[in-house]
């Protein structure tokens, strides 16, 4: 199939950038959208020209690495899956294609369609972890009984990858459901308990810090999330949240 | 934002109440005995000013959040969104906004008028009233207030389709069957209040 490319280009982060059309001809319908980056940037290359930059790592859906807003929609237009793994067939001959960074305050773009998400990786440094050591020493974490409904919830929420679409799809950039899902998995298990009252405060603030809108429950999140994570997790950190703040905080020594 | 919703989701049901009198007589004897009561007692009068407060916060409150919202997106997309969502979650901002000016004009054709203005007296057998009623009808004779009024609730509807269960969820309350029960009665009550306020001016202006 032959496409028109519109991709966003920006030479760096303090450059100002703009879209430019290209044309990729013969691309197979079984090819990955990301092998169909590569074919453009081959060419490119071969032009003398500057390959277009984006983020890409295990191509097969788990690292969380890709992103691209696709046509209007984050992972492009299949539901459950990220950018690597969709696959041209999903697109029609002659169409054109828009392809654009993730856009919000804390996802500052470095270059063309790569934004620097460090925002996320201070949301987790400010509380998304239990603060004993684990491995070693302690004793197996499987030895713990768990319901099995509780367990299959946190391993819902601890299948989020923090690839950022959940930002990239609100209209309010709001990071609710990366904080929710990480706020779920130690809310929910007994190891996480402990600490849930603080970790859901600090998590909350430095979400607002950072910038980051605020939800207004428009579930577009739950509509383009590649791992499909519920907003019925938004609901369980606000419930841990109102709770925390109605509750005596933990002694500091 | 959550509670101060709910809250004003309470108080349109009261006061679809009330405005529901005005068509049950010609003589107006119900809406003016029920509007004199509203405009006397001295608990109504009190709890008035929480019903403001609950206003001023809502609406204080939708426009710091709208704010940081387009803050926090500086640069727009060139392809607009088209992620399945609640639909009306969108325009929330637009739909409020409207409400908003047709409450300030509410106050100022209305509200004010009632509270301060001079309003006809009428008697009947119950006692002598202020003519509140008489206001309401000459105001809903005039085809282009019954426009914006109809206009101004059907995006109230809007606003309730998505405010009533969005609510619960900020409050935190998402569960596998209570949920789709939110859903479907904040449906109903937004269907049903919408069509309740809209039925007045339009039985006044063609059959009164």
């Amino acid at each position: 199939m032959d496409l028109t490319l519109r991709i966003w280009r920006q030479a760096s982060a303090e450059s100002k950038g703009q879209f430019v059309d290209y044309q990729v001809q013969n691309i197979s319908a079984d090819a990955s959208f990301l092998e169909m980056l590569d074919i453009l940037n081959e060419s490119l290359v071969m032009k003398g020209e500057e390959p277009v930059a984006f983020d890409h790592d295990c191509r097969e859906g788990i690292c969380g690495a890709c992103s691209l807003y696709i046509n209007g929609r984050p992972h492009g237009p299949d539901r459950g899956i990220t950018t690597c793994q969709m696959h041209m067939r999903n697109f029609k001959d002659g169409e054109t294609i828009v392809i654009e960074p993730w856009r919000a305050k804390p996802f500052p773009v470095i270059k063309d369609l790569m934004v620097d998400r460090t925002a996320f990786d201070e949301i987790i440094q400010a509380g998304g972890f239990i603060t004993v050591r684990t491995g070693g020493t302690l004793p197996d974490a499987n030895a713990l009984p768990i319901p099995r409904a509780a367990a299959e919830d946190a391993m819902d929420a601890a299948s989020c990858i923090g690839c950022g679409a959940c930002v990239a799809a609100c209209k309010n950039a709001s990071a609710m459901l990366f904080v929710a899902a990480k706020v779920s998995q130690f809310a929910l298990l007994p190891q996480g308990r402990p600490e849930a009252r603080e970790r859901v405060q600090n998590m909350v603030a430095k979400m607002d810090e950072l910038g980051f809108g605020n939800c207004t429950n428009t579930y577009a999140c739950e509509a383009e999330c590649p791992k499909e994570i519920s907003v019925s997790h938004i609901a369980r950190m606000n419930r841990e949240f109102f709770g925390a703040k109605l509750s005596a905080p933990l002694k500091k020594e | 934002m959550s509670l101060a919703g709910l809250f004003l989701i309470t108080f349109l049901v009261v006061h679809l109440t009330i405005n529901i009198l005005i068509l049950f007589d010609d003589t107006r004897e119900l809406f003016n005995q029920a509007a004199h009561f509203m405009l006397t007692n001295p608990l109504i009068q009190t709890f008035q000013w929480v019903l403001f407060a609950g206003f001023i916060i809502h609406i204080i409150l939708g426009f710091v959040l709208q704010i940081q919202n387009w803050i926090a997106r500086p640069m727009r997309y060139e392809r607009k969104g088209f992620s399945e969502t609640s639909y009306f979650s969108k325009f929330m901002i637009h739909t409020g906004v409207i409400v908003l000016i047709f409450l300030g004009l509410h106050f100022a054709n209305f509200f004010f008028k009632v509270k301060f203005g001079p309003i006809e007296m009428i008697a009947y057998e119950s006692g002598v009233y202020k003519d509140v009623g008489a206001l309401v009808v000459a105001l809903f004779k005039d085809i282009w207030y019954v426009i914006f009024y109809i206009i101004s609730l059907l995006l109230l509807g809007f606003h309730l389709q998505h405010g009533f269960q969005s609510a619960f969820q900020s409050l935190g309350l998402n569960h596998k069957t209570y949920t789709p029960a939110i859903k479907l009665i904040g449906n109903i009550y937004s269907v049903l209040v919408t069509a309740g306020y809209l039925a007045i001016p339009i039985v006044i202006y063609f059959f009164k």
